[in-house]
């Protein structure tokens, strides 16, 4: 009883229970880059095998993308193709995935994985230039076009990429590296303008 | 920095994404129990270490997260191919001379 209380408190309502995501309002501003963290998403973890990929794509509202480093994207909700059988789709209109793939009757695993990682947005002519401080991949538009996303590292951990546009990037830390990948972009976000 | 070919990303990628995990095409016993010691010792602990080439498995651990083999030269580190895990070892390699 007390959960669907809790659940039909709104943030507004009651400042005890309001969400505090973590690095919360930082950003960092460069010549040439922006690092803003970006606000807190619904997102899902799904494994499921190719059988089960057309139902998953119908319940969710988006083509799950088959071809590697790819990634699909509609109505605010974007799937990330990470492995040959696995996905991470991150909802930013508000509607939850996971209540989504919980009607499919086709073998899937889905798992709410919402507040276990923090979405930073890298912008500005010197992004690629940013993000390649510490990683390690060719992020070239002809290698890494827009729309492109893959599982990478960054310094010593590991992230997941996007890239939205020509000159931005979404990177997805887990919670608790958040602080280092933060700061890791601050400083390459210096070097890049150089 | 190496190059590692992922047969599930299918293209090359820096090695850091990588991670070894040992020798392959090491058949595990269907019957573990009935094994000898003497079996056991040479699945579990030898390996064949040779200078020149070797079938190793790999794991694209910061990318796809799969397990695949690779045929590397001990001698100069260089990949001579990769394939996805479970299929057979390459009875042709390409650009080795035997």
């Amino acid at each position: 009883m007390a959960k669907a209380a809790a659940r039909k408190t709104t943030p507004a309502a009651s400042s005890s229970v309001e969400r505090r995501p973590a690095l919360a309002g930082r950003s960092t501003t460069a010549a040439a880059v922006k690092v803003e963290v970006l606000p807190p998403v619904e997102r899902v973890s799904l494994r499921a095998p190719e059988a089960s990929a057309a139902a998953l794509s119908k319940a969710l509202g988006v083509t799950l993308p088959k071809k590697p480093k790819t990634s699909a994207s509609k109505g605010g909700r974007t799937a990330l193709w990470l492995g040959p059988d696995e996905w991470l789709v991150i909802d930013e209109a508000g509607n939850d995935p996971l209540a989504d793939c919980a009607g499919v009757a086709a073998l899937h695993s889905a798992v709410g994985i919402s507040h276990r990682n923090i979405a930073i947005s890298v912008t500005g002519a010197g992004a690629a230039a940013t993000i390649n401080a510490g990683c390690p991949q060719d992020l070239s538009l002809d290698a890494f076009p827009v729309g492109a996303a893959s599982r990478t590292i960054l310094g010593k951990t590991e992230i997941v990429l996007l890239r939205t546009a020509a000159d931005a990037f979404r990177v997805e830390c887990w919670r608790s590296f958040s602080d280092y990948v933060f700061t890791f972009l601050s400083e390459g976000s210096r070097d890049a303008a150089v | 920095m190496l190059l590692i070919r992922c047969p599930y990303c299918e293209e090359e990628r820096p090695e850091l994404e990588f991670r070894n995990a040992g020798e392959a095409h090491i058949a595990r016993s269907a019957n573990m129990a009935g094994e000898s010691d003497d079996d056991f010792e040479k699945f579990f602990f030898i390996r064949s270490n040779p200078k020149g080439i070797i079938y190793e498995r790999w794991r694209h651990m910061h990318g796809c997260a799969r397990f695949f083999n690779a045929v590397r030269d001990t001698v100069t580190d260089r990949f001579v191919m990769t394939y996805k895990a479970g299929e057979p070892k390459p009875s042709k390699l390409p650009g080795v001379g035997k």
